[in-house]
């Protein structure tokens, strides 16, 4: 392959302090240089002055609904909107039909991937079989098909000896557990969170309790398995506060924020509009800025977009039949310029830090993914701090149509994105 | 999306007032009886009733008939409903009829503002979920006032399964714009402390006693059994703790209304004395129903003018 040379752009790479304007000289799909004044003879020469250089962002929590929702997404379209978004690397959430408890289903999504997403797919495996939360999945098997962590995301395990016998066996083949972590009982029959909000419009709670009750057992199971636990979007201010505690006593444990839980409190939902449900809901405003502290102070280690594709008829409901979720794979970038790196609650490497290196250590693929250096793979991430744009949700790569920030004005976002040494995506300018 | 009536939370007061005066002319009084008016003849209004209801459904047919308009009821049983037909489906089927207005209920909250999205015909709301029931407040208010000259000052008990009442939301943000002073009380379960910030004016009690006290007017609630989805309050207990007997009334003040919105559960949440009593209201509220609904019909359809 011929090399190509990214010229001249801020090359940001967290993992190994770097920040300088450089160049990236890519040759066979991997990185060959970085340095200043590249030999540029021969190659193909990307431009990135006034640009950031990244290395390839990785949404560590994305529902692709292959196999057995293709109405609502596939394989292919998830991964091209990711591509928009700026990600190289997404993992998939096991709730498809048939569930991704087995090695013959994680081998299926890899090769769906291989042949048809423009990004990396990397699947993440049930916890339990048909993540009934009852009987084991084949947690061995699927590590040796590919998964890179093990989650019951959706439905999480309410049984906590399973929950412990799941970290035990995740533990001993050096998988994560990612838990969505909600009490069904306390939760049930919520459509929203738990306050004014939800007691004005007359729909039933999800009480932030329903989140912190689990995210404190898990932490409590943890550390009696030794396993490594990963919160998926958390939410609530005393999750983030537990984790914090967790971490300070030197638990393997970490956490992941969604852009719209640092973006949207329940005081902005519109009354009865679909595109604002979702599970954990849209928490307080208090929460909110506690989701801005815990990524500023570290607590919060990654974001992840939770990125949940529906067809537009099931959106098409009375609120409380709809179901839960949003995309959100193209928005993640500009939301978290404008609500974290814009108003400088965040540095612009820091949140480099949460899109790359950090979900590259929580799923073991530090080794090769998350950093730019010499012979690693050429995922990059190239960013416009500065151009002005708006989301139309009827252009997005996905399938389904239900986000919430439709029409929404940004500054800056993903301006090309490089997977193993070719564009997949690029901003038309 | 055209406009109907979709909440009483929305509207101002003067918009109330409106409504309030205009009712007080459609009244039944000795000298000027019931006949058809030709207000909105040749207007086609569709009520249609996703939930079992009785009195609702009569008054807004007795009130469009009045006014002059033809009017069509339709039932969730034996409409395509119940053959698996999608809300925005049956909907844009009723909207392509061409009906003036649509009178719409249902057991989902927030559904008839979901529809009002879509549909450029105007809805009224005569009962969504948990949330409103903007008609009901109006007669309320409609009662009360037909007995006080004024809202303003009133204290007024709202008593019983307040979390799954469209009642009380809706009795609380008119009575609220009034600067009535509301005391919400209930079982714990049933009466969520946020309650206490939805609107200026409102407290919380759990003590029937301290709710009454003083009390203007007192407001039953029904204990919505189809609403509840755990017991959240031992059954046996509820009217010992939260039936309105006729004991209580003496803590009332003297001349107190006792109002329900039907239909009661004498026994449950009130005791057949009190109903049956001179205090209670709760037949004037069924009639001022009518004239309530008439105005807020002629109101709805001149919009569409």
């Amino acid at each position: 392959m011929a090399k190509l040379v990214i010229k001249n752009g801020r090359v940001i790479d967290p993992a190994s302090s770097l920040d300088a304007v450089a160049d990236v000289a890519i040759e066979d799909g991997r990185f060959a240089a970085v340095g200043p004044n590249l030999d540029t003879t021969g190659c193909e020469v990307f431009d990135a002055t006034g640009l950031v250089v990244a290395p390839g962002f990785i949404d560590m929590h994305v529902h692709l609904r292959e196999p057995g929702f293709e109405h609502a997404e596939t394989i292919e379209t998830g991964g091209r909107a990711a591509a928009a978004g700026g990600f190289t690397s997404i993992c998939c959430m096991p709730n498809t039909a048939p569930v991704n408890d087995s090695a013959t289903v994680t081998s299926y999504i890899i090769e769906r991937a291989r042949r048809h997403s423009p990004v990396h797919v990397f699947p993440i495996g049930a916890i339990t079989k048909n993540s009934a939360g009852e009987e084991l999945a084949a947690i061995g098997s699927m590590k040796n098909a590919g998964v890179v962590a093990i989650s019951d995301d959706g439905r999480p395990v309410m049984n906590a000896r399973v929950m412990r016998r799941a970290m035990e066996t995740a533990r001993a083949f050096g998988l994560p557990v990612i838990d969505h972590c909600e009490d069904l009982h306390l939760s049930a029959g919520g459509d929203m969170n738990e306050g004014l909000q939800s007691v004005r419009l007359g729909l039933r709670g999800i009480p932030a309790c329903s989140e912190d009750v689990m995210v404190a057992r898990d932490i409590l199971l943890a550390e009696l398995t030794g396993a490594r636990f990963h919160v998926a979007h958390i939410s609530s201010r005393n999750a983030v506060s537990m984790v914090a505690f967790a971490k300070s006593k030197g638990l393997p444990v970490t956490c992941e924020v969604t852009p719209h839980h640092f973006a949207l409190s329940d005081d902005q939902v519109v009354p009865y509009d679909s595109n604002y449900k979702m599970k954990p809901p849209l928490r307080s405003s208090c929460d909110v800025a506690a989701m801005i502290q815990g990524l500023a102070a570290g607590s919060i280690d990654a974001i992840a977009t939770d990125h949940a594709p529906h067809a537009g008829d099931d959106k098409m409901q009375e609120f409380e039949k709809c179901p839960f979720g949003i995309i959100g794979l193209e928005t993640a970038v500009a939301l978290s310029l404008e609500l974290l790196v814009h108003p400088g609650r965040i540095s612009l490497t820091k949140m480099i830090e949460l899109y790359t290196i950090n979900p590259a250590r929580i799923l073991g693929l530090d080794g090769e993914r998350g950093r730019i250096a010499a012979g690693l793979p050429a995922d990059l991430t190239i960013i416009d701090t500065e151009f002005g744009w708006t989301y139309d949700v009827n252009q997005s790569f996905s399938k389904s149509r239900n986000s919430p920030f439709h029409g929404r004005k940004f500054r800056g976002g993903p301006a090309a994105t490089i997977v193993d040494g070719a564009f997949v995506w690029r901003r038309d300018t | 999306m055209a406009a109907g009536l979709l909440g009483i939370e929305e509207l101002s007061r003067p918009e109330i007032e409106a409504i309030l005066a205009r009712a007080k002319d459609f009244q039944h009084t000795e000298n000027h009886a019931f006949h058809k008016l030709d207000l909105a003849r040749g207007k086609m209004i569709v009520n249609l009733f996703f939930e079992a209801s009785t009195r609702t459904r009569t008054s807004f047919e007795i009130a469009a008939k009045r006014l002059g308009a033809e009017v069509l009821s339709i039932t969730a049983a034996g409409s395509s409903v119940s053959k698996g037909e999608s809300l925005v489906d049956t909907l844009n089927t009723l909207g392509a009829m061409r009906p003036h207005a649509i009178v719409m209920r249902h057991s989902a909250s927030g559904a008839p503002h979901f529809l009002s999205r879509h549909l450029p015909i105007p809805i009224v709301n005569a009962g969504d979920g948990a949330h409103e029931h903007p008609t009901q407040a109006l007669l309320d208010a409609r009662t009360i006032l037909d007995r006080r000259p004024t809202l303003e000052g009133l204290r007024v008990a709202i008593i019983g399964d307040v979390a799954h009442s469209r009642v009380a939301r809706s009795n609380i943000h008119l009575l609220s714009k009034f600067g009535a002073q509301i005391v919400l009380c209930g079982p714990a379960p049933l009466l969520p402390r946020e309650l206490a910030s939805i609107a200026p004016g409102v407290s919380l009690t759990n003590d029937i006693r301290e709710a009454i006290r003083d009390a203007d007017v007192i407001m039953m609630l029904r204990v919505q059994l189809e609403r509840q989805h755990e017991t959240a309050f031992p059954p046996g207990d509820y009217f010992r703790f939260y039936g309105l007997r006729l004991e209580h009334l003496n803590l009332a003040k003297p001349d107190a209304l006792v109002m329900h919105p039907g239909p009661i559960n004498r026994g449950r949440e009130i005791s057949s004395e009190v109903a049956d009593s001179q205090r209670s209201v709760i037949l004037n509220q069924v009639e001022n129903g009518i004239a309530v609904r008439m105005a807020v019909l002629e109101r709805v359809l001149g919009q569409g003018k």
